[in-house]
């Protein structure tokens, strides 16, 4: 096979965003009929490298050839009209109209009125060609999951498409589903087509694709073929070479159990399961990291540990009391703390000053209410001795919040959320995207936390912060825990075989 | 050489005062110039319409009689729009109100000591206009229903139901044929103060301070802020929205319905044609004019209701359509809500070709 020209090619792409390189000279190489797996974790630099191939973002540098000529690609039309088309994880097809209008929509060799029975009818032979049932009649809201995705694909190779790219495309299907897909992927590389397909999942790569090509934080670190390779190794390539860097932790006693998980289940914004049976508990003044590639039911997971989620199954008991299905103000009143994943959509009210962001969870009690009215001087004193204990940069306490840095606001959300807590905080994401002295402070205020004694359970995806900072590490994974280790046996090859789903 | 938005580093105090002052201005330069075209003097017209609205005591108090109303169904608006619950029907609020305080001052004096007929119009007046405003409330927070439609159609219910009411069962018998109900007992009158400015007038300055006081300094007001400013924030820090948002509206519909029956009450004393002359909607215009602010609300009444007196004036003085006072309101509209962007934004002056943003500066 390594004879065969690549049907496409690119060398040295390097696309770079304000602070941060997300591909860094990257090469990728294409076979007719094969299929290739992108593997890394989050911001590995996967999506914007298919960004580019896609004609949605510009390469600052590198270059890119289709059947070996060189091709400039400024727009998704130049992809499509060079056969390139992606799938994207959030389809773009418009509900209240037929699969078959979706298909053509947009489509600029179309005549003013449509012929739609010969649409329909290359619709159900390239259908039948492809094995990828679906009804050109029928409405975009009428079919399942996998069958918009059968949509999408089906639009793509209706305008020619010999190149497809498919981001994550078993993230939003159920295993039926994802096994259908095979199929297709499988009949399509038969009709000679290539596919590209992002992925975080090893039981994916190793099932779906000929070659794989694992990134790390923008660089490409292998290129292997499937049949030689073995999930170990990609693992490890995955989460990256370097030895963690390990704080000496003085062996600490913990308290009682402050959270406790038995069997929790619950379900995702679309209804389908999210939390599969989670169990898990931390005592007091213990930090639980919860590592995972996102979308693995982090969010679900904090959501029913904070009341803003139904769960619907099992247990959870804070401080020895059931919790679950409790409303969130019954749980804060309990003393759990929340720093939300999404700190500017979820934690302040940009258009509030400093100060009422900062007591919008201690105004509930005296001295800062008396009778329902609130006493102004104390919550501006909280205030400027909350600024002051927490060095946030901020011109006064009346400054609207939403002018902080991004890393004050996370300073302001923090002060609010330890100043209440007692006894439990939930972490999402704390230090994410912020600069480092932010996160060497977020996360010295966190272990200073739990040495007071807080159970702490921290989100996160650097896993260098989660071996720095936790005492365990539990691995999630579509919905289950993987596995908790240690954080001072956790290596790096573990952790990515958890987090890629494969049993240890 | 190019010139772009720039977002301020923080609000500017002085730009909150100076840009609705500025756009103002603006209106009344845009407003000349139409005037102009219609061959009126603006200075003239402007003269004759200040001292419609001003320019004696008794047209003082005409304005004062229009501006009771849109203090009312303003401040009714106002609170719902700081939570973002978009209520047009302040229009219907006020119908309902005016239709329960006329049942009770027609019907329930056989009943009740007649001291007690006018506090019982006035607190029905308001659970009717709460009632209103709470439909719609209820079915945004149950059954996401979008309010903006509801609250539009429940003002053709209260007109239409009002009309219903004034041209058949509740209508004069001794009306020679006018539409109306029979006047109200003396006793259920609201005393007038000045001219026929009436007690409204003071019930809209006190509640203006309690809804002011309300929001900043009140606990309730201070979740109210929060769920107006970002729900999920809200929803994190275990404010309940639905309950608030609920609250906020029957407040606010109890205002609106408040000026129903003052209107009733208070001027015609008798329910009748010319109830809903669209208080209720100017009233939106008078919210957004005020930035939300209840203080700034009463002053903004006064003005809007003194283009409303001063554009009869100059019907009749300088023989042009009354319209002119309509279109000065929306003049006045216009250049507010653009200006509205300069206390946020700011303009810079780029003079190299390369540096600064194309458009939008966005969020540093």
């Amino acid at each position: 096979m390594e004879t065969k020209t690549p049907i496409l090619e690119m060398k040295g792409i390097t696309k770079r965003f304000p602070n941060v390189v997300a591909n860094d000279h990257v090469d990728l190489e294409l076979y007719p009929g094969e299929v290739l797996a992108l593997l890394g974790e989050n911001g590995a630099g996967k999506s914007s490298l298919m960004n580019v191939l896609a004609g949605l973002y510009r390469a600052d540098e590198g270059e890119i050839f289709i059947r070996g000529k060189r091709v400039e690609i400024n727009s998704p039309r130049d992809a499509m009209l060079l056969g390139i088309g992606m799938v994207h994880q959030n389809f773009m097809l418009v509900d209240t109209m037929t699969v078959a209008e979706n298909i053509i929509m947009g489509m600029s060799d179309l005549p003013f009125i449509p012929d739609m029975e010969d649409v329909s009818k290359r619709i159900r032979e390239l259908s039948k060609q492809y094995n990828l049932q679906v009804d050109p009649l029928s409405y975009i809201w009428q079919l399942s999951v996998g069958e918009q995705q059968r949509v999408e694909i089906l639009k793509l190779i209706y305008r020619g498409a010999e190149i497809l790219i498919l981001d994550e495309p078993t993230a939003v299907l159920t295993p039926r589903e994802s096994k259908e897909l095979s199929g297709v992927i499988h009949h399509m590389t038969q009709e000679g087509k290539s596919a590209i397909f992002i992925t975080h999942k090893m039981e994916e790569v190793i099932t779906f694709s000929d070659w794989v090509r694992v990134l790390h934080k923008g660089r490409l670190v292998t290129v292997k073929k499937t049949r030689e390779t073995h999930p170990q190794e990609l693992a490890r390539l995955m989460v990256g070479r370097d030895v963690l860097f390990r704080l000496e932790k003085k062996a600490r006693n913990f308290g009682d159990v402050a959270l406790e998980l038995k069997d929790v289940r619950a379900l995702d914004d679309k209804g389908l399961p999210a939390l599969k049976g989670i169990t898990l508990n931390i005592r007091s003044g213990e930090i639980l990291g919860i590592a995972g590639v996102a979308g693995n039911g982090q969010t679900q997971l904090v959501e029913v540990l904070t009341g803003l989620r139904k769960t619907t199954g099992g247990t959870i008991r804070i401080f020895d009391e059931e919790k679950a299905n409790k409303s969130p103000l019954e749980i804060i009143n309990t003393g759990v703390s929340h720093i939300p994943a999404d700190r500017i959509a979820r934690g302040i009210a940009g258009d509030m000053s400093v100060a009422n962001n900062l007591v919008m969870k201690c105004y509930r009690k005296p001295p800062l209410v008396k009778k329902g009215v609130l006493h102004p001087s104390r919550i501006l004193d909280l205030a400027h001795r909350m600024i002051d204990l927490f060095r946030i940069d901020t011109p006064t306490p009346q400054t609207h919040a939403k002018f902080l840095s991004g890393g004050n606001i996370q300073k302001t959300i923090l002060a609010r959320e330890l100043d209440a807590c007692r006894g439990l905080l939930i972490a999402a994401y704390p230090s994410r995207g912020l600069d480092v002295g932010a996160t060497e402070f977020v996360r010295n205020q966190m272990i200073a936390q739990s040495q007071a004694g807080t159970a702490i359970l921290l989100i996160s995806e650097d896993l260098e912060e989660l071996v720095t900072v936790a005492d365990k590490i539990a691995v999630l994974f579509e919905g289950r825990i993987m596995g908790i280790v240690p954080s001072s046996e956790a290596d790096t090859e573990k952790l990515g075989m958890l987090m890629t789903g494969v049993k240890v | 050489m190019r010139i772009v938005f720039e977002k301020r580093k923080t609000l500017s105090r002085k730009a909150i005062f100076l840009v609705p002052l500025a756009s103002f201005l603006i209106s009344l330069l845009l407003t000349a110039m139409l005037l102009a075209i219609f061959n009126a003097n603006p200075f003239i017209t402007f003269a004759a319409m200040f001292k419609g609205a001003f320019g004696s005591w008794s047209n003082f108090t005409e304005t004062l009689v229009k501006a009771i109303p849109l203090m009312l169904t303003g401040l009714g608006v106002l609170i719902a729009f700081r939570l973002k619950f978009w209520n047009i029907g302040a229009e219907g609020q006020l119908a309902f109100g005016g239709i329960a305080a006329t049942w009770v001052a027609l019907f329930w004096s056989p009943f009740l000591p007649s001291w007690m007929v006018l506090p019982a119009a006035i607190m029905i007046g308001m659970l009717a206009g709460a009632f209103w405003a709470g439909i719609p409330a209820l079915l945004k927070v149950r059954l996401k229903v979008d309010e903006v439609l509801t609250t539009l159609m429940l003002n053709y219910v209260a007109i239409l139901f009002a009309e219903h009411l004034y041209y058949g069962p509740w209508r004069d018998p001794k009306g020679f044929g006018f539409p109306g109900t029979p006047p109200f007992p003396e006793f259920a009158w609201l005393p007038r103060i000045a001219g026929r400015a009436h007690l409204g007038l003071i019930f809209a300055l006190v509640l203006a301070v309690l809804i002011w006081f309300m929001f900043k300094r009140t606990r309730w007001g201070f979740e109210l802020e929060v769920i107006g400013n970002n729900p999920s924030t809200a929803q994190t820090q275990g404010i309940k929205i639905a309950a608030n948002i609920f609250m906020a509206l029957l407040l606010a519909g109890a205002l609106s319905g408040l000026a129903g029956v003052c209107e009733v009450t208070g001027i015609s004393r008798r329910l009748q044609q010319g109830l809903t002359i669209g208080y209720g909607y100017t009233a939106i215009i008078v919210a957004w004019l005020a930035q939300l602010n209840p203080i700034a609300a009463i002053f903004v009444a006064v003005l809007i209701a003194a283009l409303l007196v001063g554009g009869d004036q100059v019907q009749m003085m300088m023989k042009l359509p009354a319209a002119m006072g309509l279109v000065l309101q929306g003049m006045l509209l216009f250049p507010m809500l653009a200006g509205s962007l300069f206390t946020e934004y700011k303009l810079r002056i780029i003079r190299s070709k390369t540096a600064g943003p194309l458009s939008l500066a966005r969020d540093n």
